[in-house]
Order: structure tokens, then C-alpha cells, then sequence
């Protein structure tokens, strides 16, 4: 195995809604600061990946606007995964194993604030039984939940802790859209959205982009003087179908921990992609944290969950603390589908 | 003019007319429906999918046998939906529930009217409200009511 | 099979699927439209080589750097690159059939702009030809590239070759 480290790393801020540019401008100025940071030439990228979802604008190939902001002539060798840009991430660590590049730089942005992003995602079910229902992504999310706190994997109060260690370590990151200090007495005295969660336990609808640069081997130190070294990835997926699942935890994320390695040495830093806050406790548990890794010092997709970067946005979040020294080992995680169908768990570490 | 002014906008509308074809196990389920019958299928080790698949989500064998299930069973979990949206299959505040029907080992992903949120608990009994025309589609369950 | 049962299998359904969306064109769209509005032309210089990108999108596609600099404005007026001569009516287009869609480089401009061309004989069209905006009564001016009706030929000497060849 090559080894192959992540190196830069730039994001936009969430927003609720960006209401001045849109989801290309957005990724535009992201990518020409991780360029000019990282002194990289349009010559020097071997490879270019990115993720997002048509979806989100409501047009096809409505991807391929993103490209302006690479600079695509001479032509460059080019992927897309309609998914968050942690799986564009694989695909580009993947072409750097097979000898095909050294170089890659991986985006992945969204700007959900177009559509009605719930209702949009009731598009991912079964298209026969299940979506033509519209069952809108929080209702199936709260579908979850209930079966957890019912059969007694957790509690509304463990939820609320959840929401409130994400928003309060979300106050020092810039970049994220909803901190501040709630206690979980104040998150439990809310109403429901729809029973049994509540608006904190629902990460927000964030526009926004994140873009990292992948270097193999040495020369991953011209770029960077302590690289974050991918020690370990993987990605597993579970059925589509809800009811053939065990939605009171998350198998796939047990299962891409362990082939990731995770366990091998202590972690010190989790960076979680899960949107809501009975998920993020599943792959918690799932990841077999100890007591001594920091949770989601960014705050997490529940401090703010641009569409199609917010995984991206975790791996990068993890590696910034590899190179400030305040980690020596970090994970990072990912997920695409309902209630956690889909995971991928990368593991960083310093040298 | 200010380049930072706020962004002209347009509403735009994403429409499919979607025809799916069916196979011989969903094509069955869905005649079943048509016809008010509700058609699991058996697993090889004897538990019964609802709605049916054509292969087994553990062994990936093919799967033939369709078995009837109640038109009655019970609430396995359940999510209020205060506000509904426009194309979401009631008008007035439900919930969208998995319902165990008797007979089946899998739950259905479908609605209940319960009227209010104080009237769902998940064990409850619920029984199918046909649509007033059956045409071999999901929503010819209209929804489930409390039984 | 009793009398409720029909003897056809159910073997299609329909799921039609519908969203709504507000799909916003971003800043250097806008910026272009606004423009249209007020019947001016506005195109981008990217900072590497100065080429004029006329619409823009923000970002040179060639180099991925951001084209924010002080808009360019254009001239109304052009050289016809290529064409092709249509024969199916089109809503969007307010000629008759047989109607010419034409690629125009605007003065100034590096990329080319997709519109039609009326007033001379099809025989009469040619690469090289001079043209001219025809717009719509400025009353009726709205932020849209449809201000501008159609080009018409302009009494000039053609372009030469050179000047258009590597916009074919």
C-alpha cells in the first residue's frame, strides 16, 4: 500500500441560505485559496474528484459547472461521485494505490438552501413501496430514533448531550452555523419537530463546500510539514431496504472501524458526519471510542451539514488537528443514505 | 450597480413521469393490491417479507412463494408529521409509522391517521383504510387507522 | 377467481416524482442579467492571459481562477463565426422557419455568444460577416439575453479569417 496523506484543506462557511452566489461561486474562491496555499499549480494535479448531487439544483450534470473553478484545459483527468466528497476522497485515494497520481485535489459542496432538502431525500427509498409516500428525511430519521429510545439503546437526554458537546465546541470553529452553549435541560424543554425529535437534534441545512489536497509518499512533505497519513479507509454499505436493517445501531460503521483499524491504538480526535444526534451516538458506538477522544471539536454535521461536503468537510477537520500536534491519531467518518445506511471511517495519524 | 446584491432567482420544477415495470414478485403485490389483497413472500427460512422482495436480503436467493397477510397489525415505531407537505399522502397532521402486519416479519413503511400525536404509541393496533379506487399502487392503502 | 378479481396482472406503476425548487443564477450570472436590463454587455478578463469571457461564470474555465475583476463592457456588434440554417420552428426563437442560428464574437469578447440572424437572404449568410444587435424596445427590456432580438448584418468589410478562426 502507498502511503498517502492529506495535506491541505480549505471550507466555506455554512450558511442557511447563500443568497449572493451560487453553489459553483461558492466552491470558486475555496479552491483557488487551497491553490494559492498550497503554491499548486493546475500542471501538478494528477487527478481531480469531486462530490455533490444533482438534486440540490434540480439539474443534471448540474456538477460539471464546478470544474471552472479546477481549470479544466489542458484537459485534466476528472471524477464525480454523486455523493458527499468523503467518497470522492476514496475514489482519489484509490487512484493514487493503482499508481495513476500523486497529486489529487477532492471537493465535494452542495447548496441544498434551492429545494426542500428533507422532502428531496425521500428520493433515496425504495422507489416502488416507499417513496412515493414522500416519507421526508426527519420523519424517517425520527422513525430511528424512537426505535432507540423505545428499545432502550439510549435516551432523549443522551441525544440532547449529543446536540449540546457539538454546538458548544462548534463556538471556536468559524466555519460552523449553529453554536452556542445550550444546556440539555434547555434542549429538553423544547417541543418536538416530529416526535420524538426536536429542532437540536437535527443537524441545520447548510450551504457550502470543502475541497482537501491528497499527496502520496514524501512528496506529501512539500506541501505540508506534518502530513496527516491515511493509516486506514473504508466504506461499507447496508441494504435499502429500512425494515431488513437493525436501525438501533450502525453495523456498517462497526465493520468499516474494524477493516479501518481503528481499534489498533488509542484515538484521539473523532470528527462524525452523522446528521442527527441519536445517529451520531450510534456511530460513536459503533467506532468503540474510549473516554479519551474529543468528539467533534468542529462541532460535527451537527453544528453545520453542507450537503455533499459535510463528510469531506470531517476528514479535513481531522487532519487539521494532525498537523496542529493536538492529535497524534484521528478518525474521521462519513455517511450517505437513510438512517445511516451507507459509512466510511478513515483513520489519520501524524508521523 | 453592487455586485454583492442578492442573487436573481426563478422558481424551477423537476418532473419525472416515471413508468416502472414491475417483474413477476412485484407484479403480484402490486395485482394484489389492485385486488385489496395483501401478498407477502416466504424466505427459505419460513419468515414472510412485507412488502415482498425478489431475492433475500442475507442469502440473495431467489424468492417465489407469496403468502397473504392481515390487513391488521401492530405499530413498531412511528413519527409525528406535524406540517405536511404538499405531495406527502395527507393533508392534515399523521404519522408515518412502520406497521407489522399479522402474518409478516418485516414492518411496511406507510401513514396512520391518528387524528393527534397523543393517539400513536408504538404497539398500538392499526388496520388498512383502503383508497376509494384500487389501482395497483402503494397508495391504494389510502393509510392505516387505529383498529 | 371470484367476480372482483380480474384476470390481468398489474405489471407497471406510475411514480411520478415532482420538486420544487428556487434555483438562484449566483453572482456573476446575476451581475450579467442586471446588465442585459439596462441594454449593456458585460463580460470578464481572466488575470492569467486577459481573454474575455462573455457570459461568465466567475472562474476561467481554463486556468480555475477567479475572473472578479472590473467588468468589460462589450459592443453590440460582432463577427458571425459560423451558422447553421433551421428548419424546425423553436418558441423560444421569434423568427420565422427557415431561421439562422449564428455563433457571434463580440467585439472584445474571447467566446463566442449563440443567438439567430435575420435580415438578409440565407444565400446571402456567411463566416466572416460583420453583425449587429437588434433589440427589443428598451420599455420591454427585462434581465434577460432575449433583449436582443436578433443580429442583422452590419455594412462593414467581413472579418478577416484570423481574427475568428480559433472560435470555430
Amino acid at each position: 500500500m502507498r502511503e498517502v496523506a492529506v495535506v491541505g484543506f480549505t471550507q466555506s462557511p455554512a450558511k442557511r441560505r447563500e443568497t449572493v452566489l451560487n453553489d459553483t461561486e461558492i466552491v470558486i474562491p475555496m479552491i483557488d485559496e487551497l491553490k494559492k496555499s498550497k503554491n499548486l499549480k493546475n500542471e501538478d494535479m494528477d487527478f481531480v474528484c469531486s462530490g455533490s448531487c444533482d438534486y440540490l439544483a434540480g439539474a443534471p450534470f448540474a456538477f460539471v459547472m464546478g470544474l471552472d473553478a479546477v481549470g479544466a484545459w489542458p484537459p485534466v483527468c476528472e471524477s464525480h461521485v454523486e455523493m458527499d466528497g468523503a467518497w470522492a476522497f476514496y475514489e482519489a485515494w484509490v487512484k493514487i494505490q493503482m499508481g495513476y497520481a500523486e497529486v489529487a485535489l477532492v471537493y465535494g459542496f452542495g447548496k441544498p438552501s434551492m429545494g426542500d432538502l428533507p422532502l428531496t431525500l425521500a428520493l433515496q427509498l425504495d422507489p416502488y413501496t416507499q417513496a412515493p409516500l414522500w416519507p421526508d428525511a426527519v420523519s424517517v430519521a425520527a422513525l430511528q430514533a424512537r426505535l432507540c429510545l423505545e428499545g432502550g439503546v439510549l435516551t432523549e437526554r443522551d441525544m440532547a448531550e449529543a446536540a449540546r458537546r457539538d454546538r458548544r465546541n462548534a463556538e471556536t470553529n468559524p466555519y460552523a452555523q449553529i453554536k452556542g452553549d445550550f444546556s440539555p435541560e434547555q434542549i429538553l424543554a423544547e417541543p418536538y419537530v416530529a416526535s420524538p425529535l426536536r429542532r437540536h437534534d437535527c443537524s441545520p441545512i447548510s450551504d457550502g463546500a470543502s475541497a482537501i489536497l491528497l499527496v502520496a509518499g514524501e512528496r506529501a512533505k512539500e506541501y505540508c510539514e506534518r502530513p496527516a497519513w491515511v493509516t486506514g479507509i473504508e466504506h461499507i454499505c447496508e441494504p435499502l431496504d429500512l425494515n431488513v436493517r437493525d436501525l438501533t445501531r450502525s453495523r456498517s460503521t462497526e465493520m468499516a472501524a474494524e477493516r479501518a483499524g481503528v481499534g489498533r491504538a488509542a484515538i484521539d480526535v473523532a470528527e462524525l458526519a452523522a446528521p442527527f444526534s441519536h445517529q451520531e451516538i450510534l456511530v460513536e458506538r459503533a467506532l468503540g471510542l474510549g473516554a479519551g477522544t474529543r468528539v467533534n471539536p468542529s462541532g460535527g454535521a451537527m453544528a453545520g451539514n453542507p450537503m455533499m461536503a459535510a463528510g469531506l468537510s470531517r476528514i479535513g477537520e481531522a487532519a487539521r488537528r494532525i498537523w496542529d500536534g493536538s492529535a497524534g491519531r484521528a478518525v474521521a467518518h462519513a455517511t450517505s443514505g437513510p438512517c445511516l445506511q451507507q459509512n466510511l471511517v478513515c483513520v489519520l495519524e501524524g508521523s | 450597480m453592487n455586485p454583492d446584491e442578492e442573487s436573481l432567482s426563478a422558481p424551477h420544477i423537476l418532473e419525472y413521469t416515471y413508468r416502472r415495470s414491475l417483474g413477476p414478485v412485484l407484479s403480484k403485490f402490486f395485482t394484489g393490491l389492485r385486488d385489496k389483497k395483501l401478498l407477502g413472500i416466504k424466505r427459505p427460512d419460513g419468515s414472510v417479507l412485507f412488502p415482498p422482495k425478489e431475492y433475500d436480503p442475507e442469502t440473495s436467493e431467489s424468492l417465489h412463494e407469496m403468502v397473504p397477510v392481515a390487513e391488521s397489525g401492530v405499530v413498531k415505531s412511528w413519527a409525528w408529521v406535524p406540517a405536511p407537505r404538499a405531495p406527502q399522502p395527507l393533508d392534515r397532521p399523521f404519522a408515518y409509522a412502520l406497521v407489522q402486519l399479522d402474518g409478516a416479519d418485516t414492518s411496511l413503511l406507510h401513514v396512520v391517521d391518528a387524528g393527534r400525536e397523543a393517539a400513536m404509541r408504538t404497539g398500538m393496533r392499526v388496520k388498512v383504510r383502503w383508497a376509494d379506487s384500487t389501482i395497483g399502487s402503494i397508495g391504494d392503502i389510502a393509510c392505516f387507522e387505529p383498529a | 377467481m371470484s367476480a372482483e378479481e380480474k384476470p390481468d396482472l398489474v405489471k407497471v406503476i406510475r411514480t411520478p416524482i415532482r420538486l420544487e425548487y428556487t434555483y438562484s443564477a449566483g453572482k456573476s450570472a446575476s451581475r450579467f442579467l442586471r446588465a442585459m436590463k439596462e441594454g449593456r454587455l458585460i463580460g470578464q478578463r481572466c488575470p492569467v492571459d486577459g481573454r474575455v469571457y462573455f457570459p461568465s461564470r466567475g472562474s476561467c474555465p481554463q486556468h480555475g481562477v477567479p475572473t472578479d475583476g472590473e467588468p468589460v463592457e462589450l459592443a453590440d456588434k460582432g463577427t458571425l463565426v459560423t451558422f447553421s440554417i433551421v428548419r424546425i420552428p423553436a418558441e423560444t426563437v421569434p423568427l420565422e422557419i427557415p431561421f439562422v442560428t449564428v455563433q457571434v464574437l463580440l467585439d472584445g469578447a474571447d467566446t463566442i455568444l449563440m443567438h439567430v440572424l435575420s435580415g438578409c437572404g440565407l444565400d446571402e449568410v456567411h463566416m466572416g460577416m460583420r453583425v449587429r444587435a437588434v433589440w427589443k424596445p428598451k420599455e420591454e427590456w427585462e434581465e434577460s439575453v432575449a433583449n436582443i432580438l436578433y443580429f442583422e448584418p452590419l455594412d462593414e468589410p467581413d472579418a478577416d479569417y484570423d481574427s475568428y478562426k480559433e472560435h470555430i
